[in-house]
């Protein structure tokens, strides 16, 4: 699926990858999330390689180093916005109160966290994943097409949050999308086209 | 995956429903047969009056009087330690329609009339003698049966002979136990001869009739059994059915928008509920078979304990039930297909597909059904006040359990609700959140487990009860040491006269017996001596002042539970017994418990019972014996008396065979019981498969925020443990309900008899055992499934083109 | 009696012992057979009364079979038929009791115009439910009896017949001063010409008087009854299908038997019969002396029968043609036949009786 891709993100580097639906996006982003495993190459996360790691490792690196965020928010639908902020950060023993305080406010949650999923917008939805994904501290945060399911503005608004709670944090972050237009906003920009990286 | 679990639900539950109806079949048609060995239904015949036998020379006198008879011997002989009842019939003059009749068109009729005969059996009594036909087994008299012959008309356990080869082979040369009048032979137009109307009394009896009217109740419960395993089977049904709509609403949505007409969709939806339902309904009715074979040996068990009815060990296949299980089938499907046809019919052509969301779906759920408890719980509650009969009866323990297994999905959400607040870590609170969420899907399954460990406690709790009455009540009941029948009043004098001179023997207490009928009911009426023995020990629920004295004078009775209970009688009351020529009035002074006999009971003086039945059969006794003589003096007896015996038993072995009854009776119970608990396992096991696929979007996120799929599937099992524990909880006071309404209402309508009610807590541990183990075997291949789920697989949930 | 009767008696009784009817290379429902263990009919034996009026039970088959042609004082007519069979299941000593190898079967029937009853009965031997004594003579199965009147009369020359069915029955006195006819060859009987026989004879000069009670109803009757004794071991050839036999009482008081048996092939019949003269003389008739040629058929009980006979006695210029009383004289019995009374004209003219089997 993926030949030959070769690269690099620095610690509070935004990156974007584009490429057409099928190019591959999503899959180099598992890779490198650690939900996958792949058959070659070398991914190396904050000094760590993953390639090979067994599941409970890749598990606890997802847990602790990585945030993710999807296109289709995957949000725990059982609990509530209150919890599915602070579900990875205490499942890996770093919930932080005042991290997570903050998250809602920087987010626009408040008066939100007693509710459901289900009693949410999708941008309201996808503002708890990042929240979520953030709340963990991550060395990196892995998004994939996190706009697809919303409007253009409400698109644009997440987005920005994104970027500015990944300035706040200083990790990477690493975003799948097809829209050149939102990928002109992050640092850097490579194009995956029938699983081989393009560098402009 | 989906419509294997709707394939497994329907065939399972048509299976046991045809299984059932299998049973049923079998044993009325054993009824039949047992009847037909000796006259259609109705047939009247002449007994000896006052004795056990008839002289051969009566039933000469009889047919040469132009009376149309037809001798029968009967009579029970051992071979190899088991009890055979034999029959000997006179096939020339057998009835017509009687088996005997039909052997007499029939080739083998030269066979079994010229030497050496035949033994027609049953093909189960030959592969349970283990010989082949024409094998001659010898009797434990030593005595050699004619050949033994295959035949289908033959009721299992009986061995039919010619009535030559009977008296031979049951040492009663000359003797005959009945005379069978052909059907329709007016009793009263032609007159006995003289001489014989004091010796013969007509016996209309329709034991037929009494035969089916007894087991009724017993075949009404095995009935209401199978109707639950049914509901049990349609609650997986109806949980996949409804799924497999969810699933196809987009494409019904997308076919509507491209014109196909409602009604279009609509049928082709009940052809397939009715392809569905045969194919099903044809599975299921060939398991029915099976578990009906399975079955058959503990029903045939029950039967033979509970009503002493016989029922063939060979499945019949029937058609009656093979429709029947389609049938149901065929109502199940429509039944869960119905809700989602409905839905469809609902639904807007172009209405965006949002799925609801769960937990207002939930909650409505829960609401819905609810009030549907409150409706259930009220019926149960109407028919407890206002209703009678064994179907009232039926009608409580239905309410009951539906009204408390609807209610079963409230009760989780709360405890699950309770613990969810109590929990602290992240992990353990997504556990009980997602366990309530989870609630939905599982909770069919999670009612038909709560029914089927509610009926384990109920019934465990009611057999073990009767177990402990009965095995007391044995012990009080028989005391005498010896239980003898004389061949004849003529040898009982005799038998009297020898027993007088032994001082091993320190009373002889007649225990005479008269038959008659209440309100078209069997009623046995004995006569006894004023003893110590019944004194001191004869069981009584209930008894006037001096009930002993005015039993002694003659003038009063012991009437049995079951008989006071269905005349409405009780101490003070008259009971009124149709005797021999008029009406006997005579008060009840006591009640005393007769469990497990389908007939009524009435004791009262024997000089009385004498009186009121010139012809009353005086032949039984009982005999109180010095300590550890009875095994000397049973010998010496046979030595001395042998024919004018016609039976002795010490008590012991009475006991144990009374014993034997009693665990026979509730055999069929246990194994329906079991079969319940399995379906229930199966149900549970099919919805966690189904919502498996469903799971994986649920599951996915909390994978992909690092939980490995080992704790996962950990914490999966520990969902579906805590809601089997939940329930098993439950059920043990809904099983003590039903344990109380079998008790109370049920047995006292079927048998007529009411236990006292004991509970036993070690059968709850067990059962909680149970149900943890249940749940357990069904989750873990699921949760196996899903902790083995490659990441592929979870990742396709969070694919952007889905 | 006729062979024909022999026949219509042993296979009736046993095809009721044996079952459906069975037509094979050992005969008539193994009739045919061996009979290998039975007494043999041989000639020169000498009929004895009264010892042969009773039972032969060392022989396989034998039977007391009565016909009657009655009138009522209206001059109506009536036919009344009483058969008892014996049967002995096995050669051997006899075995008392249940075990007895012997089993009886009774026929009973009337016939009027318009209505033929019949019945049927069995019993097993060796228990005194049914039986024959020779002296007095009785002969019973149940209620069934046909018996002397006088226990000394040591050639039955009075005697009662009575029967009766669910919707008939019969009390007849029979008397006759004319001794048994002895059929044959002083009563041995050659069946075929491969050596078949019996012990063959007959009383064909009863005069009858008694009641008769159909539904309910008595009819005081009178006429004359004849009566056959035959008892054999093996009475019939192997392909032998069916008979036709015929008693008839001729004017001045003499009586003709006539019969045939109908083989397998085509003109396969074997005729026989015996003209009784007023002296009790007999004349044995041969085959090609006798015509039976039978008339139209006519259904009855779902068979094609020809109930009408054309009947010529070349010897005796004897020609005349047989009509039923009642054509629905059917014996619905475990092995059903034809049987009733007739009446003819012709050369002579006259009743008589009608049996007719394999159809």
């Amino acid at each position: 699926m993926l030949r030959g891709v070769d690269l690099a993100l620095a610690r509070g580097e935004s990156l974007a990858l584009l490429g057409e639906s099928g190019s591959g996006k999503s899959t180099l982003l598992h890779l490198i999330g650690g939900l996958d495993d792949a058959d070659g190459g070398e991914i190396v996360l904050d000094g760590v390689h993953l390639t090979g790691q067994s599941d409970g490792d890749r598990s606890e690196l997802r847990r602790e180093r990585v945030g993710i965020v999807f296109q289709q928010f995957n949000l725990v639908p059982s609990l509530t916005v209150a919890g599915n902020l602070a579900f990875q950060a205490r499942i890996a023993g770093r919930f932080d109160a005042a991290w997570q305080k903050e998250l809602v406010g920087r987010l626009g949650l408040e008066g939100l966290e007693r509710r459901y999923p289900e009693q949410l917008s999708g941008g309201q939805q996808q503002r708890v994943a990042i929240g979520r994904a953030l709340a963990v501290k991550p060395r990196l945060l892995l998004a994939d097409e996190p706009t697809g399911n919303l409007d253009e503005a409400t698109g644009d608004d997440v987005l920005g949050l994104a970027l500015d709670l990944v300035a706040a944090t200083g990790c990477g972050f690493l975003m799948a999308t097809h829209s050149t237009r939102l990928a002109q906003r992050l640092d850097r920009q490579v194009t995956l086209a029938k699983g081989v990286l393009v560098v402009p | 995956m989906n419509l294997a679990t709707l394939v497994i639900g329907l065939a399972v539950a048509t299976a046991l429903w045809s299984g059932v109806a299998a049973l049923n079949a079998q044993a009325r048609a054993s009824y039949d047969k047992a009847a037909a060995v000796l006259g259609e239904a109705g047939a009247a015949s002449f007994v000896a009056a006052g004795s056990s036998f008839i002289p051969q020379t009566s039933y000469v006198a009889l047919r040469r009087a132009g009376l149309p008879v037809s001798p029968v011997l009967e009579g029970t002989l051992r071979i190899g330690g088991v009890s055979y009842r034999v029959v000997g019939i006179e096939p020339l003059t057998s009835p017509k329609s009687s088996a005997g009749g039909h052997l007499a068109t029939s080739a083998d009729l030269e066979a079994f009339l010229k030497q050496p005969g035949r033994t027609l059996v049953a093909p189960e009594t030959l592969a349970e003698l283990g010989v082949a036909p024409g094998a001659q087994p010898a009797t434990e008299q030593g005595r050699t049966l004619p050949p033994l012959a295959a035949a289908d008309a033959v009721a299992p356990g009986l061995l039919v002979v010619d009535i030559g080869a009977a008296q031979t082979l049951l040492g009663r040369d000359g003797q005959l136990s009945r005379l069978i009048l052909a059907a329709g032979a007016g009793t009263e137009t032609r007159a006995l001869p003289s001489d014989l109307r004091e010796t013969l009394r007509i016996e209309k009896a329709d034991e037929t009739g009494d035969l089916a009217r007894l087991t009724d109740s017993f075949h009404l419960n095995l009935t209401a059994f199978g109707f639950l395993a049914f509901i049990v089977g349609l609650f997986i049904v109806h949980a996949s059915i409804g799924l497999a709509f969810e699933q196809r609403l987009t494409s019904v949505r997308t076919l509507r928008a491209t014109g196909v007409s409602l009604k279009t969709l609509i049928a082709a939806h009940m052809c397939e509920a009715v392809m569905f339902a045969l194919v099903t309904g044809v599975l299921g009715v060939i398991g029915g078979y099976l578990i009906a074979a399975a079955l058959l040996p503990d029903v045939a068990a029950s039967l033979q304990g509970l009503y002493g009815a016989h029922v063939g060990g060979h499945l019949a296949i029937d058609a009656r039930w093979w429709l029947s299980g389609l049938g149901m089938a065929l109502a199940g499907a429509l039944a869960a297909y119905g809700a989602g046809l409905l839905k469809i019919a609902r639904m807007p052509v172009l209405a965006i597909a949002k799925p609801l969301a769960w937990r207002e779906a939930q909650a409505l759920h829960l609401k819905r059904q609810g009030i549907a408890a409150v409706v259930a719980l009220t019926i149960a509650l109407a028919a407890y006040v206002g209703g009678t009969g064994l179907e009232a009866g039926f009608a409580v323990i239905a309410g009951v359990l539906l009204g408390s297994a609807l209610l079963l999905p409230l009760v989780l959400a709360g405890v699950l609700r309770l613990g969810e607040r109590g929990a602290s870590s992240a992990l353990s609170q997504w556990f009980w959140a997602d366990t309530r969420q989870q609630l939905s899907g599982l909770s069919l399954a999670l009612m038909a487990l709560l029914l089927a460990l509610a009926a384990n406690v109920g019934v465990g709790t009611m057999v073990e009860g009767f177990r402990k009455t009965f095995t007391a009540w044995l012990d009080e009941r028989l005391n005498s040491e010896i239980y003898f029948d004389a061949a004849g009043v003529p040898e009982a004098r005799e038998i009297e006269a020898w027993l007088g001179q032994r001082p091993d023997v320190s009373a002889v207490l007649p225990v005479w017996k008269a038959e008659t009928r209440i309100a078209g009911w069997p009623v046995d009426v004995f006569g006894t001596r004023d003893h110590a023995t019944y004194r001191d020990h004869f069981t009584l629920l209930a008894q006037s002042d001096g009930a002993w004295d005015a039993m002694r004078d003659g003038r009063g009775a012991l009437v049995s539970e079951q008989l006071a209970r269905r005349m409405s009688l009780g101490i003070g009351d008259a009971i009124e017994l149709p005797t021999a020529r008029d009406t006997w009035r005579v008060p009840i002074v006591g009640l005393y418990p007769d469990y497990g006999n389908p007939k009524g009971q009435v004791r009262v003086n024997v000089d009385a019972l004498v009186a009121h039945w010139p012809d009353a059969r005086r032949t039984s006794y009982s005999l109180r014996v010095v300590p550890g003589r009875a095994g000397d003096l049973i010998r010496d007896m046979q030595a001395a008396l042998g024919g004018k015996l016609a039976r002795v038993v010490d008590q012991a072995a009475l006991k144990t065979m009374s014993k034997q009854i009693f665990e026979r009776t509730f055999a069929v119970t246990g194994a329906l019981n079991t079969l319940t608990l399995l379906v229930s396992g199966v149900a549970l096991f099919a919805s966690l498969l189904t919502l498996s696929g469903v799971r994986l979007a649920q599951v996915a996120p909390v994978w992909a925020l690092g939980v490995t799929r080992r704790r996962l599937g950990d914490l999966e099992v520990g969902k579906v443990v805590l809601l089997a524990a939940v329930t098993a909880v439950l059920a043990v006071p809904l099983g003590l309900a039903l344990a109380w309404c079998l008790v109370a209402i049920v047995n006292v309508q079927a048998f007529g008899w009411r236990l006292p009610f004991h509970v036993f807590p070690s059968q709850w541990a067990l059962i909680f055992a149970l149900a943890v183990l249940t749940a357990f075997v069904a989750a873990i291949i699921p949760v196996v499934r899903l902790a083995r789920t490659a990441p592929q697989d979870l990742l396709k949930v969070f694919a952007n083109e889905r | 009696m006729s062979v024909s009767r022999a026949i219509a008696a042993a296979v009736l009784l046993a095809l009721c012992v044996w079952g459906s009817a069975r037509v094979t290379a050992g005969g008539f429902a193994g009739l045919g057979d061996d009979a290998a263990g039975f007494a043999p009919v041989v000639p020169g034996r000498e009929i004895v009364f009264p010892a042969d009026f009773g039972a032969h039970p060392d022989f396989r088959i034998e039977w007391w079979y009565v016909t009657a042609n009655l009138k009522d004082a209206s001059g109506a007519d009536y036919g009344v038929q009483w058969t008892l069979f014996r049967q002995a299941l096995e050669p051997g000593p006899q075995r008392d009791g249940w075990a007895s190898q012997q089993v009886w079967m009774g026929h009973a029937a009337v016939t009027s115009a318009t209505t033929h009853r019949f019945g049927e009965t069995l019993a097993r031997g060796g228990i005194g439910q049914a039986g024959v004594e020779a002296q007095p003579f009785q002969a019973w199965i149940n209620d069934w009896s046909f018996k002397s009147t006088d226990a000394h009369d040591a050639a039955i020359r009075a005697l009662t017949l009575t029967a009766g069915g669910k919707d008939f029955s019969y009390a007849l006195t029979l008397k006759t001063d004319r001794a048994p006819v002895l059929q044959g060859d002083r009563g041995y009987s050659r069946k075929s010409d491969r050596g078949q026989a019996s012990y063959y004879y007959s009383q064909p000069n009863f005069e009858v008087s008694g009641t008769l009670t159909i539904d309910g109803r008595d009819v005081a009757v009178t006429g004359t009854a004849w009566m056959d004794r035959e008892w054999s071991s093996q009475p019939l050839a192997a392909e032998q299908k069916g008979w036709d036999w015929l008693s008839l009482h001729l004017p001045d008081g003499e009586k003709l038997m006539l019969f045939q048996l109908r083989g397998t092939g085509v003109g396969d019949v074997y005729r026989s019969g015996n003209w009784i003269g007023r002296d009790g003389h007999v004349t044995p008739l041969a085959s090609g002396d006798i015509v039976l040629t039978p008339g139209e058929a006519r259904r009855v009980a779902g068979r094609a029968l020809p109930v009408t006979w054309r009947v010529e006695v070349k010897s005796k210029g004897l020609r005349i043609e047989t009509a039923p009383l009642n054509a629905d004289a059917w014996m619905g019995t475990t092995f059903p036949y034809w049987e009733g009374p007739i009446r003819f004209t012709g050369t002579h003219a006259g009743n008589g009786y009608l049996e007719m089997t394999g159809y």
